[in-house]
């Protein structure tokens, strides 16, 4: 998908203003948060199962290229097809092939945030097939022509109204007076339009959650059970998987499992939970003809060995953004491209650049819950920094603020005038503050925008470095 | 694409700053065929009493049904009395499944059953299962020629047919039973392991869990035995 990273700032504000959106934040953001809680409250193994989640993938994206050559070999001989990539083209390319290999016409899919990152659906389409998202969220947002907003729940920003729009829109062959006013009623359309979709689909794409070295199995977590069809039912099945999707075993996987439902949706497991191996076996009645993994890197080799490796330890369970406070506030499409929130502000300039993706790791109260929630212990507030960190090695914020922070630099390096500045200017504030303790503005004319929403609480009047001092005075 | 294949892969050696070497071999070589354990959790680990508890608890918070009878013999008669207290057809397209064959289906008269893959007209379905996992009320079902996948997902009623003694604690006892069975499958896996957890759901709509969005709307087991 094209990138809208760089305008942050007016995604943002146009967000805060979008009344459905803020309605359907206010809406759905606890349940996510309550519901893991439960669940992990419930397994008192919880937090060592992270600490054992964490050191599993350590190990892995430390032996990853031998884990991925155990994993092609099974695949390999199971019957099936591994397809390398290095770049999204050519992961878009290795797709279009197959499906023209098969002759394909229609292509049903399940949910995948890689198809999402190598915008597959864009290139079939232009190439004359027929994608057709068949996971409800991917299903409804494919109607309205837009990504998704987060990357567990793609229409987490969508009313039902706004859903039943969308299927007058595209159901024309469906009784324009009937009743779209529950949930329930939408769902049983979308399951009668789809299951149409999915005899006639001649090519199946899914996902992996994750990838097992031991068997050359892939595996997709999900609930609907969309993608068991979309797997089962056409000749052809293709997984796109990220390399840092492997696993060792099936007892690793287990691990893993036994965190991913409970972090994501709170369950303790998911409805469904498919381990894929090769094509169909001599006497089967069903499944599917040829099996093919398309392994996608796209910039991900790189990180590791870099201070960026840890985010390769991800599970995509979406903890992260469903906690984050500022997703809270502003939605999954502001922050312009495939992934989200904290995740996103960590991956996002990794594989797109700082460039274009710079303000995502600056969007961030450094509150630190997306490390206290996820499953894998990213520490994601402190790649943060490290971003922000490049980014001013590149030179890529504006002067004014390059100025701000050579100034705070400066004073930062000399003790006595920083105490003595910071005096001065904490004396100031509280002078310049009206009987509330507010300030409603601030003088000069980079800062005003801080101000610009909200009052700053003026200081106290003497500084942290004045009371310490007389504390220790008084022992 | 092989081209892409050795450079991605000597790209990652050369990020992790070494060469792809025999040490590495070992080590991820000793670690997928040395299937060790990691922690268990406690409610995975109970007495096999316990643990057929824990499966029903389990699978019933899932809004999955479960109905305990003797043994197979009374299948028939479970299985009857379920389509009709729910008003459902007495059709049933069973997996042709040696293990199912002893039911003894011409107790119930009226009820057609009939074996193959799912087809579209389907409204009930009839499997075995190839183990039950109390830790999260989970069903095991394996691929095979006797066993279609597609029983699984595309009619609206699936029932399952378990025996107690296939209940185990958790998933890791379940990859045991399945690896001593490797010389059934090709390979030592089927081409389709099934870990249900209850019927289909969705909370894609105002997040919302609404059942039955393109799976089963129901999911009824039938435990047999203790």
């Amino acid at each position: 998908m094209e990138s809208t990273a760089h305008r942050f700032p007016e995604n943002a504000r146009r967000a805060l203003q979008d009344d459905t959106l803020q309605y359907m934040l206010a809406k759905s953001r606890t349940g996510f948060q309550l519901k893991r809680a439960a669940a992990a409250q419930r397994l008192p193994e919880f937090e060592a199962l992270r600490d054992q989640g964490r050191d599993l993938k350590n190990h892995v994206l430390e032996h990853l290229d031998v884990y991925l050559e155990m994993f092609e070999s099974k695949v390999v001989e199971r019957g099936g097809v591994v397809h390398w990539c290095r770049t999204a083209e050519e992961a878009r390319d290795a797709i279009l092939g197959i499906c023209r290999k098969a002759g394909a016409k229609t292509v049903t899919k399940g949910k995948s945030m890689i198809s999402e990152e190598i915008a597959v659906n864009d290139h079939l389409e232009a190439h004359g097939l027929i994608p057709i998202e068949t996971d409800l969220g991917e299903y409804i947002i494919q109607l309205r022509k837009e990504p998704p907003s987060h990357i567990i729940a793609p229409a987490f920003h969508v009313s039902k109204e706004q859903v039943a729009d969308a299927f007058r829109a595209a159901h024309t062959d469906l009784p324009p007076e009937r009743s779209l006013d529950e949930p329930r009623e939408l769902i049983t359309e979308a399951r009668l339009m789809l299951r149409r979709r999915f005899q006639e689909a001649d090519v199946g794409i899914t996902g992996a959650n994750f990838l097992v070295a031991e068997t050359g199995s892939t595996i997709i977590v999900t609930n609907e059970g969309n993608g068991d069809l979309t797997q089962t039912l056409p000749k052809v099945h293709v997984v796109i998987a990220s390399i840092d999707k492997v696993v060792p075993t099936l007892e690793d996987v287990s691990t893993l499992l036994r965190l991913l439902a409970r972090s994501a949706t709170g369950q303790e497991f998911s409805a469904y939970t498919t381990f894929s191996t090769g094509p169909r076996r001599p006497g089967d009645l069903d499944g599917p003809e040829e099996f093919h993994v398309v392994l996608l890197d796209n910039g991900r080799s790189a990180l590791l060995g870099t201070e960026f490796q840890d985010v390769l330890r991800c599970i995509r369970c979406g903890a992260c953004m469903n906690h984050c406070p500022v997703y809270g506030a502003v939605g999954g499409h502001a922050y312009g491209w495939v992934y989200p929130g904290p995740i996103g502000a960590v991956i996002d300039p990794a594989l797109i650049g700082i460039k274009e993706a710079g303000h995502l790791p600056n969007a961030s109260t450094f509150c630190g819950r997306c490390e206290a929630v996820c499953p894998m212990r990213i520490p994601l507030p402190k790649m943060m920094r490290h971003w922000r960190e490049k980014e001013f090695e590149e030179k890529l914020q504006p002067a004014t603020m390059r100025q701000g922070l050579g100034v705070w630099g400066w004073f930062a390096r000399r003790p006595r005038f920083y105490h003595a500045a910071a005096k001065m200017t904490a004396r100031m504030l509280r002078r310049a503050s009206g009987s509330d303790g507010k300030l409603g503005s601030l003088p000069l004319p980079m800062l005003s925008g801080w101000t610009e929403h909200r009052d700053l609480p003026a200081p106290e009047g003497r500084t942290f470095q004045e009371l310490w001092a007389e504390r220790r005075g008084r022992k | 694409m092989s081209d892409s294949r050795s450079q991605i892969l000597a790209g990652i050696a050369k990020s992790l700053g070494r060469a792809t070497g025999d040490a590495q071999r070992a080590a991820a070589r000793e670690r997928v065929t040395g299937h060790a354990r990691n922690l268990i959790p406690a409610r995975a680990q109970l007495d096999p009493a316990d643990q057929i508890r824990l499966f029903e608890q389990m699978a019933l918070e899932v809004s999955a049904t479960v109905a305990r009878v003797a043994s197979l013999d009374a299948v028939p008669d479970a299985v009857a009395e379920y389509l009709a207290g729910h008003n459902l057809p007495a059709e049933l397209r069973a997996a042709p499944d040696p293990t199912l064959d002893t039911i003894p289906w011409d107790r119930r008269p009226t009820l057609t059953v009939s074996t193959g893959r799912a087809r579209d007209a389907d409204a009930v379905s009839l499997t075995g299962a190839f183990a039950g996992i109390a830790e999260t009320g989970t069903l095991m079902l394996v691929s095979g020629a006797e066993r279609p996948t597609t029983l699984n997902f595309l009619p609206d009623t699936h029932i399952v047919v378990l025996k107690a003694e296939q209940i185990v604690g958790g998933y890791e006892d379940a990859w045991d039973r399945l690896r001593a069975q490797a010389a059934a499958f090709e390979g030592g896996m089927p081409r389709t392991v099934n870990m249900v957890t209850g019927p289909s759901r969705t909370g894609d709509i105002e997040q919302t869990i609404q059942l039955g969005a393109h799976g089963p709307r129901r999911l009824h087991i039938v435990l047999v035995g203790e």
